[in-house]
């Protein structure tokens, strides 16, 4: 075992770990804030790969802004422990049927891909991940990808602005 | 046994590296508390704190003593474990940014080549950016986690300022990343250190806009409604007592220790002293001559923040939005276009 494969295996844990605690808190705050852990775990495997770019921008945006605007709605809801309403076990039992069965299919899909079969994933190496060869790629490769989403983006800030004046 | 298999002698080189930049600038901070007060009284026309010691000089020792023996108290209605997470994380944030900030140039010791930066990474000040983002936890987790509705909204305030801020901050760094086309603080200092200008003579409304947007970050005056005593009785901040309100005054210090190292990096030529050529002595003396002109120049900032502290009355809620809505974002947007047109004309 490298020091790779051990970081691998305790930030794997570490992601599990939290994101189970996401939906085993009964608090909300405290599963945003565990949901945070999991964003963090999720960019140590980013820096993993040597993707340093991406781990970053997944703590800025996700971690940074989006779970802040998450907590600032669950702050002003003031939602309380026990006004959370209990689901019948029926319905309970109907949710773990049917993400089960979604997780199976995820993982007979993820197996039976030919494209990443006796594939080793470049741990500690490759340059994809860096800030040159990612511009050069997002700039020349996938411009028209690229301007489209930023088009979206542009879109959906002018309807937040429309819905904001009204 | 791969494990193991890896330069210690980088690990323990690294991890003295750390703990002098950390215990350092804990040092300074405390002694910038007394700098403050200094500073507000002469801007004031009084003798400021004179009993401790020579001159005062164990003033902030004699307050870290003082926060020390208060009694610990945790609100009954609080969240017992956020309302201790959220000093710890406002701490671990402001210190945290010292790891990509290159303090002078490579020393040799023991025949060992040692850089004077704890990382340089491919992608130092967003690293900066990432950090800064998560300081806003420290706030919002004990806001909320105090039960007080006048801290609750002080961190709603904080928050949303240093949202609104982290924009037009980013975006006067781009037309900065524009020239200099490397993220990484080394090589942007070292570019400062090799050629003839400094960052400042190509990017003046940046830097303007940057040292705007960094006071409002580190929410000093006039930018520090969060703790608007005469709105929200004492902010964010109003349920804590002892050590754990110590760390929050502390992390606002070492917040603007750390904005001001990154200004003096980015604009201020880092760790270059003008008009003296590095190369003509020793690297070891030229590396702790780097280290003492990086700390004069931060000294410097740390003075403008308390100048303009001491100066300037805090804006009206709705004046620091629409400052930082309207004027700063457009006026970020406009220095990015005229940045790119003069790279583009080649000039």
């Amino acid at each position: 075992m490298s020091t790779v494969d051990i970081l691998f295996y305790l930030l794997s844990a570490f992601a599990i770990v939290s994101a189970t605690m996401v939906l085993i808190s009964k608090n909300p705050i405290h599963s945003v804030l565990w949901l945070i852990l999991v964003f963090f775990a999720i960019s140590g495997h980013y820096i993993l790969l040597n993707a340093q770019f991406l781990a970053i921008v997944n703590i800025i945006v996700y971690a940074g802004a989006i779970m802040v605007l998450f907590l600032f709605v669950i702050m002003l809801m003031n939602i309380k422990k026990d006004a959370e309403p209990q689901k019948q076990l029926l319905v309970k039992l109907t949710g773990v049927v049917a993400a089960g069965s979604l997780l199976t299919l995820l993982i007979a899909v993820v197996k039976q891909t030919t494209q990443i079969q006796d594939k080793q994933v470049l741990l500690k190496e490759g340059s994809i991940g860096l800030i040159h060869p990612l511009g050069q790629a997002l700039f020349t490769d996938y411009v028209i990808p690229f301007e489209i989403s930023s088009v979206l983006f542009l879109s959906a800030m002018v309807g937040a602005v429309i819905i904001g004046k009204k | 046994m791969t494990i193991l298999a890896f330069d210690w002698g980088l690990v323990i080189e690294k991890l003295i590296l750390i703990a002098v930049v950390v215990f350092g600038s804990l040092g300074i901070a405390l002694y910038t508390t007394f700098g403050e007060r200094k500073v507000a009284a002469i801007l004031q026309d009084r003798p400021g704190p004179n009993r401790a010691g020579p001159f005062g000089l164990l003033q902030p020792l004699a307050d870290g003593i003082k926060l020390i023996m208060k009694e610990e108290i945790i609100p009954t209605a609080a969240n017992k474990w956020l309302f201790i997470l959220g000093p710890a994380l406002a701490m671990t944030a402001s210190l945290m940014t010292c790891a990509v900030i290159p303090w002078g140039s490579d020393i040799e010791l023991f025949g060992r080549k040692i850089a004077l930066q704890i990382a340089d990474i491919n992608i130092g000040i967003l690293y900066v950016f990432a950090v800064v983002s998560m300081g806003v936890y420290g706030i919002m987790i004990g806001g909320w986690a105090s039960n007080n509705k006048f801290s609750l909204m002080s961190s709603l305030r904080a928050a949303s300022q240093a949202i609104s801020y982290e924009l037009a901050m980013g975006l006067a760094l781009i037309a900065l990343l524009m020239t200099t086309e490397s993220l990484s603080l080394k090589t942007i200092v070292e570019q400062q250190v090799q050629g003839n200008w400094w960052n400042i003579v190509y990017q003046p409304l940046g830097f303007l806009l940057f040292f705007i947007a960094a006071l409002a970050e580190c929410n000093r005056t006039p930018f520090d409604l969060p703790e608007a005593e005469n709105e929200l009785n004492f902010g964010y901040h109003q349920e804590y007592s002892s050590m754990k309100l110590g760390f929050y005054l502390f992390a606002e210090y070492i917040n603007m220790i750390m904005s001001s190292a990154i200004m003096a990096s980015m604009y201020f030529g880092g760790y270059d002293l003008p008009f003296f050529d590095e190369s003509t002595v020793a690297p070891n003396i030229a590396a702790m001559i780097g280290v003492g002109t990086l700390l004069i120049k931060i000294v410097l900032f740390i003075f403008l923040f308390m100048w303009i502290r001491w100066t300037i009355p805090r804006f009206r809620y709705d004046q620091l939005m629409n400052l930082g809505w309207k004027t700063m974002i457009p006026l970020a947007l406009f220095n990015l276009l005229i940045t790119g047109a003069l790279i583009l004309a080649n000039l």
